[in-house]
């Protein structure tokens, strides 16, 4: 069930996410509350439950978290809903990050620069451990889930096998019911 | 086959603006559950387009800025060969074909969503994915030893980062106002020889 979407509200929408765009320090996914909050309650063009079934796809699928925005934009209005929420969460976000990375490249040796990139970088390590940790939680209880989380850090920090062939041998093991 | 690639061979570099949208599009689709196990792995050790200090770099800067940090890594990566253009491949090839492949599941989830073999394999997915990301983690490590902060500092730096997202349960931009600051403060008294 998709509602159609007047252009008025589909301008609505791309600019609502234009705004949560510039927000987004840490992945789209920091304002998905927000996301909630308009398209659900203020709005009513999204259940519930197709608001978080969007975000488990998204997870599962290939491609970079950022396309549940998509998602969300399909199942408010199709593909124009699709286009205006995608559109809006990456044109103010991708322009700043072109602009400072290139600020920072032509002053790249200078004190300030070289300062704030390796003070950032032990933060960076730390949540991508955060990450790891949060990302183990379901599959704490389950002690084929764990293995796989430890098999597949070792594997892949140890070797230079492609991450995609644990990826299917975890999709084989928690088809058979093992994770 | 261990090796650390940084060392002996020397960096290469796209060839075509083709060339940068047919790589980020290869490693996107291959980005279950995050891309960025799957960047590391395909820009460094495969491409070899970057050092895994620069890597660290670029997802620092990534990190800070609004917007998805591999979609900045990918803009980054794309301006740095060939400007404007490059970047604007990059990100294509980062989203284009993902997308149409998510509006494609996202047709088809409705259906299979309480199929319990697809559930379970939904979950042994998530299990590696987290196994990936802390391989990232262990791989970057090596990088902060020529941190100018010095080991104990950055370890104690990650650790306080650890403690507070995924522990306490922080939001992120709170984390980053409190130690990002702090941490720049010191890397750069340090940097003062």
């Amino acid at each position: 069930m998709i509602a159609t979407l007047h252009g008025a509200d589909l301008f609505a929408l791309f600019v609502h996410f234009l705004l949560l765009s510039l927000l987004a320090v840490g992945g789209a996914i920091t304002t998905a509350p927000d996301m909630h909050r308009y398209l659900v309650a203020d709005q009513h063009w999204l259940t519930n439950a197709q608001f978080t079934g969007s975000i488990a796809l998204a997870q599962a699928a290939p491609g970079p978290n950022v396309l549940f925005v998509a998602v969300l934009g399909y199942n408010v209005a199709g593909l124009p809903g699709a286009m205006a929420t995608m559109a809006g969460i990456m044109l103010p976000s991708t322009t700043l990050a072109l602009w400072a990375a290139r600020w920072g490249r032509s002053r790249k040796e200078t004190r300030g620069v070289r300062a704030f990139t390796s003070g950032m970088a032990p933060l960076t390590f730390g949540l991508l451990l955060s990450t790891g940790w949060v990302l183990a939680v379901p599959s704490r209880d389950s002690a084929g889930g764990m293995l796989l989380v430890g098999l597949s850090t070792v594997v892949v920090a140890r070797s230079q096998c492609s991450p995609i062939w644990l990826v299917a041998l975890g999709a084989i093991v928690g088809a058979a019911g093992y994770a | 086959m261990v090796s650390a690639p940084d060392e002996d061979e020397p960096l290469r570099e796209p060839r075509s603006c083709g060339h940068l949208f047919i790589v980020f599009t290869r490693l996107a689709l291959q980005g279950f559950g995050g891309v960025l196990p799957v960047a590391q792995h395909e820009l460094v050790e495969r491409e070899r387009w970057l050092t895994r200090d620069e890597f660290l770099e670029m997802l620092s800067v990534g990190q800070v800025l609004p917007g998805p940090n591999v979609v900045n890594l990918s803009l980054m990566v794309g301006d740095r060969y060939f400007g404007v253009r490059g970047a604007a491949f990059a990100l294509a090839g980062m989203l284009v074909v993902p997308l149409i492949v998510m509006l494609g599941l996202a047709v088809l989830y409705g259906r299979f969503a309480d199929n319990p073999t697809i559930a379970g394999a939904l979950r042994g997915m998530g299990a590696v994915s987290a196994g990936l990301v802390l391989a990232t983690a262990w791989k970057l490590a090596s990088s902060l030893r020529k941190n100018p902060l010095g080991v104990p500092l950055s370890l104690g730096f990650g650790t306080a980062t650890v403690v507070l997202v995924a522990g306490l349960r922080w939001p992120l931009a709170g984390v980053i106002a409190v130690l990002g600051p702090l941490a720049i403060a010191l890397a750069w008294s340090r940097l003062r020889r």
